[in-house]
């Protein structure tokens, strides 16, 4: 997609020029791609907004829905845990539970609905000339607005738990966008690879689920037996979520190793998962 | 239709005018489009497994279109013809900036609107507007622009309430319809159209025919892939006869389509073959 030639954007008067010639390495000119990319970013904002619409959650029951169902989710996984467990687990625990939770679900929500986002996108695709990486980048974006009520739900649990609120909390918004960046950088990865294996949406369910296992949310990172250690420092996760639940759970800057690794995963998974993307995105249209 | 000129906003009265820097508005350069596919419908992970297993590779090199080499003057109409499979959609595919060229250089001076095979509509379970406005914002057009033409498109497809259904419900005539209704209403300066004259009833059809006069009247360019060889000879300027990805013929549109209809007549037993 060469269109994004520098010339396009020149003057709005003399009309467009596009120039389309083959990709040298694979890959379309970066600059001109991320401007185009821009230069449309409504779309994506505007796909997410009406895939929320059309799951009715523009409405009141929907949106009660929005809040009931992580809240479900997390109290049947705590009762769970309570089961399995000796039963001596408090609302601070709960709240470890549902905040880790929810950050999770805003990775492994982007993934799935990003795993469809571009052979959902099929007759697009086939009509229209825009930078791909819009599907999945707007399967963040509906992902991130069902993540923001869920907020709502831990405050409240929060309070209840009569946990400590200090200025560390705010140590929450850079790891939340690390954990945005993490998931569109997945996101853009499983796109790419459903369209070659459609069969992945199949697999991607208990992936996930074994990802959610292994991952400091039913039980504290802390609590890993030593022979499981290696589990926990491969997963992208950890990092981050135990992060999240130092500045939030507890009120304590997070520890600054913890901290480079969850940057490090974030921006890893974004320049991969972009870059391969990108570099096969252009054959999308001969493959759906 | 006076009321489109009427209501094209200012910007895009100053931006239309086509002071063309050049005589043409699209110019395709000794173009050559190989793609790899596969052949399976549904390409999955088990198969894939299975197939390393016997060793066996099922991706297909397919040569769509081989050193071709055309120029589109401002204002007219160009027709591409011939038999299915020749590698008109992916030639027209190329000029939309869908897929790039495997080598060789297309030029296009101008917005394009493209109508190719499927057109609007990627979400059946979202409404005919919402299907509307994504697909205006991914061709790069801003909320002003959308806002300003939907009436525009919704009265053109003549789809009423439908246009706030899911279209999932559309019929396929309907769907048709806004497709066109789309792609000519959103103010191109080139309109690329992949079969799509067939659509809807007669009436309408006469309608697609008289909206595409105009457009050339406004000094749009218009590229047209079709099989309805009667249409392409009344509106074309100059046709293009690709065949297996070559060019077979070029010229004005009566004697191209004599030759191609001569070919069609000779070699009217195979024809069949090239349904693929």
């Amino acid at each position: 997609m060469t269109s994004y030639a520098d010339r396009a954007d020149r003057s709005e008067f003399a009309g467009e020029v596009h120039v389309y010639e083959p990709h040298r390495i694979g890959l379309p000119p970066i600059g001109a791609y991320l401007r185009q990319l821009w230069r449309r970013r409504e779309f994506a904002f505007e796909l997410a907004r009406t895939n929320l619409r059309s799951a009715h959650y523009n409405t009141v029951f929907g949106q009660l829905w929005l809040v009931l169902n992580p809240l479900l989710l997390g109290l049947v996984y705590f009762a769970l845990v309570e089961i399995i467990g000796r039963g001596d687990r408090g609302i601070d625990f709960l709240a470890h539970l549902l905040l880790a939770l929810f950050a999770f679900r805003l990775v492994s929500t982007s993934v799935r609905q990003g795993a469809r986002s571009v052979v959902g996108g099929g007759r697009l695709i086939l009509n229209t000339a825009f930078p791909r990486t819009l599907l999945p980048l707007s399967s963040v974006l509906t992902s991130f607005m069902l993540f923001l009520p869920t907020l709502a739900v831990y405050a409240v649990v929060h309070v209840m738990a009569d946990l400590p609120v200090t200025p560390e909390i705010l140590w929450a918004v850079p790891i939340v966008a690390l954990l945005v960046v993490f998931a569109a950088g997945m996101s853009m990865l499983v796109a790419t690879v459903q369209v070659y294996f459609r069969d992945l949406s199949n697999f991607l369910p208990y992936a996930l689920r074994i990802w959610l296992y292994s991952s400091p949310i039913l039980y504290y990172a802390a609590q890993v037996p030593e022979k499981f250690k290696p589990v926990l420092l491969v997963n992208p996760l950890y990092p981050l979520l135990t992060s999240l639940g130092d500045a939030v759970n507890f009120g304590r800057e997070p520890r600054p190793a913890l901290l480079l690794a969850g940057l490090a995963w974030a921006v890893g998974a974004f320049v991969v998962g972009g870059l391969f993307f990108i570099s096969r995105e252009r054959e999308f249209a001969v493959r759906l | 239709m006076s009321s489109l000129s009427a209501s094209r906003d200012s910007v895009a009265e100053l931006a239309a005018p086509r002071t063309p820097a050049t005589d043409w508005a699209v110019k395709v350069d000794n173009l050559v489009m190989t793609y790899r596919t596969t052949v399976e419908k549904k390409p999955t992970l088990k198969r894939t497994l299975v197939r390393l297993g016997r060793r066996k590779r099922i991706v297909r090199t397919i040569e769509a279109v081989r050193d071709v080499s055309f120029e589109v003057p401002h204002g007219s109409v160009f027709g591409i013809i011939g038999v299915n499979g020749a590698g008109k959609s992916t030639l027209m595919r190329t000029v939309a900036g869908i897929l790039p060229p495997t080598s060789g250089r297309v030029e296009v001076h101008g917005r394009v609107s493209t109508l190719l095979a499927l057109g609007v509509g990627f979400k059946g379970n979202l409404t005919g507007r919402d299907n509307v406005v994504l697909g205006g914002l991914a061709a790069g057009l801003t909320r002003e622009k959308l806002a300003a033409k939907y009436d525009e498109i919704a009265e053109f497809a003549e789809l009423g309430d439908f246009m706030d259904l899911p279209m999932r419900t559309y019929s396929s005539g309907m769907y048709g319809r806004l497709a066109f209704s789309v792609a000519v209403n959103m103010d191109p300066d080139i309109l690329l159209i992949d079969e799509a004259l067939s659509v809807g009833d007669a009436r309408f059809k006469q309608k697609s025919f008289d909206k595409m006069r105009e457009l050339c009247d406004e000094a749009r360019t218009i590229v047209i892939v079709s099989h309805a060889l009667k249409t392409v000879r009344e509106l074309c300027d100059e046709v293009l006869w690709l065949h297996k990805g070559e060019v077979a013929m070029r010229g004005d549109p009566d004697s191209v389509i004599e030759s191609f209809k001569e070919f069609l007549d000779v070699r009217e037993s195979d024809a069949a073959d090239e349904d693929v």
